[in-house]
Order: structure tokens, then C-alpha cells, then sequence
């Protein structure tokens, strides 16, 4: 056993992270079939995550979780002499097996998959979530997981979906498949909307790791090193977005000297980086320039709204949204005043008519502008949408003191 | 693999297509014929139905087969036609459709 034998749960999720696409990777490769290298995979995985945290991390988990998904095909596949064979004869590490995962990425995040069936397939084959921790962060049963799972990988079997890496011209547009995974990922670890989690850190955590993953990969396409710049730069302000009794703290309000100033410069740079070189803006880098813009400022006050309104314009230019025009909205109130950002809100009305933040935006507006009962019944509209416990005590404390 | 590609119509393709001049009609049947002599070494075979106006639909099951006039989904989407294709994989049948300059609507699905 080495030191590694610290089996606490993020050490354990760490190591399955690290090996288990490589593995599937190279096992799908060595195959040719998705599905029984990825069932051999989960078993191998399943295992560990059972003797693990008695017996400790191996020392190479790698050649261990190879191990024993090569027994435990050898076992299953007795009938099957082709898979069989082919198994036989192989050891570990296998013959100089490049790192498959991009291209195990790309063939879970293929368009001719659901959305959902995209991230379970994504968490369970490149991170080595099991369908348990799948259903524990999205709050859905694990059967549903389960059958997606096995839809999923039906489909990418029978329709023939290949294991292949997307030629340069089709690049682009796949690639936008997998950073809106990894970004829908992010977003649910973090602004998890589902109630005693207000921060779910794994898919946060898995969520950082792909995009840097995916950003080494691919080091030509500045989306993704802007995804992994965004990720990076809201985590950096983490600790200060809850007090101690888990309370969600607004940004005017946050303590700036918990954020992590090296790792926001650092993520700056990163961005800085392949904005420059590239010159080919997009979304991403322009959401990771707006929390940049935020995370500079010394305080609230010193804020650069000027240039965050500017990058908003151009974010709405190349993705309209929404969602986009709230934000941009809120910018407007600090460059032009509350009564023109209460003005934008009308048109947002009906797209977003569920979505708790437009109306508790609409409150904050119509508080500064002293219309208070108008307020307090836009609070309540937002408090009714939410399902996020820290979101809700922020309301419900906004309506007890107003 | 082999696939099937079912060329689909909408209400508003077929409008459309009412609306275009003799001429413009020729160009959109050409662009369809260049689109077939492009991927010849990769379809099979293929059919295009005749409108929809002379479909019959028979329900079995209920005793007395039912016979009804008109294609057997009520939408304002119908299949207008067919091509079996022979291409390595999804990504491969993707491509290719990528091009189809008609109707806008198609579904792929793979047989064996």
C-alpha cells in the first residue's frame, strides 16, 4: 500500500477519475464495442469503490481496475470467443496506448444523444461516477440513470456512433456539444438547484477536471480553455458565496479577501492567453471576461460596469439569451440607473416567467427605486420558484426585514 | 452500416414548393439530382413516394380491418421518400446529409 492508502471519499473520486476513461478508453479501442468495455469498466470500478476504503488505494490503481476488468471479462465473456480472445491476450499497460479520452469524450457527447444521456454517459465513462452517484447529484432515481445509461450506450452500439475524434472541419460544432456538458455540469454542481445541497462539490469538481482535460486536449480551441477559465475563476470566489451558517452571500456583499487572489490570476492569464492568441472570441470567453471583470475589482464600488455592459453586448451578439439580457440588465443598473434596468425587464417577462432570479432582480430594482410592496411581492413570486435552500433563506431574510 | 434515410415534408416545405415558378422548380429538381449523382457509390437504392393525397391507411386488430384515406400520421409532417445507404458509421450518413438541398426534415435509422 502507498500513502495513497488515505481512502477518504475525494481521494477515492480522484484516483476513479483519474484511471477509469483511460481505461474505458483503451478497452473500447482494444474491443471495438463501447458497451462491453464499458460494462467492464463500472464492474472494475464498483469493486474498488467496495474494497477501497478497507484495504486502501493500491499503489497502481491503474493496473489493478485493468486487472480486474480483464478477469472479470474473461469471466462474463465465456461465450463470446472473439471479445474473449482478444482480452486474453492482453496485459497492462497495453501496447502503448495513447491518451484515448478526448476521443471517448467525443463519442458520449455525440449529437445523436439526449442532452441527459450525454452527461450520465460522460460522468459514468470519462469521470467513473458509479450510476448511484449519478442519481444522488442530479436527485433522480437510479433506475432512471441506469436505463438511460443503457439506452444510451444501446444507441451508440446499434445506430453506429463511432469511437472517432471529429475531423477539423466538424470540429467546432461538436466540440460545442461537449463544453455545453461540461458547463450544464458545472452549473448544476454549483448553482444546484435542488434542496440540502446548495453546493454539490463533486460535479463542480468533475466539471473543472474535464474542462482541463478537454482544454489540453484541444489547446487550438480557446472555448474550451475559456470554459476552464470561467469554472475556475467562480470557484476562486467560492468560500466567500456562503457565511457560516450557509447562507448565500450576494457578490456586493461578499468578503473579496476570501477569494483566492493567486488562483483568479492565474485564470485571467489562462484566458488572457487564448483570447490573444486565437482572436476567435465566443461565449465562453466572454462569461469567463465578465466574472474576471468582477473577481479584479477591490470592491463592490470599483467595479468596471462600463466594460462588463460592453461584454455582455457582445455575448448577447454571439448567443442570444434570456438569461443574458437579465445579467446585461443588472449591469445597466450600475452604468445608467435602476429605472432603466427595471425598463429591460419587461420584454423578459414571458421567457422567463419561471426563473426565480428575474424576479427577485425585479425586487432588488424596485427596492432601490422605493417602490417597497411592489417588492416584496416580486420576492415572493422568486421565493415560490426556488428550490435552493440558500436562495430560499436569503429571500425568505430579504422579506423579513423589508 | 447500412441505413435508411426518410425524407420528410413539412406543411411549410411543401408550400413552398407550390409557390416556386417552372423555373425555380427545375433548379430545386436539379439540386436534388446533383445530390443523388454525388453520393451514387454510397446509395443503394432509393424511392420517391407519389403525394400524399393517394395514401391509404389500413388499421388491423380491432376485428373488421379499418380503411381510411391519407398517410397514416395526421401530422403536417410526412414521408415523401426513401434511400437505403451503405456508409461506415453515423458520423459518415451525417455528412452526408448535411447537403440534402430539399425537404427539410430527415430521420436516419439503421437496419440490417
Amino acid at each position: 500500500m502507498s500513502e495513497s492508502g488515505d481512502a477518504s471519499h475525494e481521494a477515492l473520486a480522484r484516483v476513479v477519475r483519474e484511471h477509469a476513461g483511460r481505461l474505458a478508453a483503451s478497452l473500447v479501442s482494444l474491443l471495438g464495442d463501447f458497451s462491453t468495455a464499458e460494462d467492464l469498466v463500472q464492474d472494475a470500478i464498483e469493486t474498488a469503490l467496495r474494497r477501497w476504503p478497507a484495504e486502501g488505494v493500491p499503489d497502481r490503481p491503474d493496473a489493478w481496475l485493468f486487472t480486474v476488468a480483464r478477469r472479470r471479462g474473461l469471466d462474463l465473456l465465456r461465450r463470446e470467443s472473439t471479445y474473449r480472445a482478444k482480452l486474453d491476450r492482453l496485459t497492462w499497460p497495453a501496447p502503448a496506448v495513447p491518451d484515448d479520452r478526448l476521443r471517448l469524450i467525443f463519442t458520449c457527447c455525440h449529437p445523436a444523444l439526449s442532452r441527459s444521456a450525454q452527461i450520465a454517459l460522460t460522468l459514468r465513462v470519462v469521470c467513473g461516477l458509479s450510476t448511484a452517484q449519478i442519481a444522488a447529484a442530479f436527485v433522480v432515481g437510479e433506475a432512471t440513470v441506469a436505463q438511460r445509461i443503457t439506452r444510451a450506450k444501446r444507441k451508440i452500439g446499434e445506430a453506429g456512433i463511432p469511437f472517432r475524434l471529429p475531423p477539423p472541419r466538424e470540429l467546432p460544432a461538436r466540440l460545442g456539444e461537449v463544453l455545453a456538458v461540461i458547463y450544464l455540469l458545472f452549473n448544476e454542481g454549483y448553482l444546484s438547484s435542488t434542496p440540502e445541497r446548495a453546493q454539490a462539490r463533486d460535479l463542480v469538481d468533475d466539471a473543472e477536471w474535464l474542462a482541463a482535460l478537454l482544454a489540453n486536449q484541444v489547446p487550438k480551441e480557446p472555448e474550451a480553455a475559456g470554459l476552464l477559465a470561467l469554472i475556475r475563476l467562480h470557484r476562486a470566489r467560492g468560500a466567500a458565496r456562503f457565511d457560516a451558517a450557509g447562507r448565500l452571500v450576494l457578490l456586493a456583499d461578499q468578503d473579496r479577501g476570501r477569494w483566492d487572489r493567486q488562483a483568479i490570476e492565474e485564470a485571467t492569464a489562462l484566458l488572457v492567453r487564448a483570447a490573444r492568441s486565437r482572436r476567435r472570441p465566443g461565449p465562453y470567453q466572454l462569461q469567463a471576461a465578465i466574472v474576471a471583470c468582477h473577481a479584479e475589482a477591490a470592491d463592490f464600488e470599483s467595479t468596471d460596469w462600463a466594460q462588463i455592459l460592453v461584454l455582455y453586448d457582445m455575448l448577447l451578439h454571439l448567443a442570444p439569451s434570456p438569461v443574458t439580457r437579465l445579467h446585461r440588465a443588472v449591469a445597466l443598473r450600475y452604468t445608467k440607473g435602476a429605472a432603466a434596468a427595471l425598463a429591460e425587464l419587461d420584454d423578459l417577462d414571458e421567457p422567463l416567467a419561471r426563473y426565480p432570479l428575474l424576479h427577485a432582480t425585479r425586487a432588488e430594482l424596485l427596492r432601490a427605486l422605493g417602490r417597497r410592496d411592489e417588492a416584496r411581492r416580486a420576492d415572493e413570486q422568486a421565493l415560490a420558484l426556488t428550490a435552493n435552500p440558500a436562495q430560499q433563506a436569503l429571500l425568505a431574510e430579504r422579506l423579513d426585514w423589508t | 452500416m447500412k441505413y435508411v434515410l426518410m425524407f420528410v415534408e413539412t406543411e411549410a416545405f411543401a408550400k413552398e414548393l407550390e409557390a416556386m415558378s417552372a423555373l425555380e422548380l427545375e433548379a430545386a429538381y436539379d439540386a436534388v439530382g446533383r445530390w443523388f449523382a454525388e453520393h451514387s457509390d454510397k446509395i443503394t437504392h432509393h424511392t420517391r413516394l407519389d403525394p400524399m393525397h393517394t395514401a391509404t391507411t389500413v388499421r388491423l386488430g380491432g376485428g373488421e380491418p379499418v380503411v381510411t384515406d391519407g398517410p397514416f400520421v395526421e401530422g403536417k409532417e410526412v414521408v415523401s421518400g426513401f434511400a437505403e445507404i451503405e456508409v461506415a458509421d453515423l458520423d459518415e450518413a451525417l455528412k452526408m446529409v448535411s447537403t440534402w438541398p430539399a425537404c427539410p426534415l430527415l430521420e436516419i435509422r439503421p437496419f440490417s
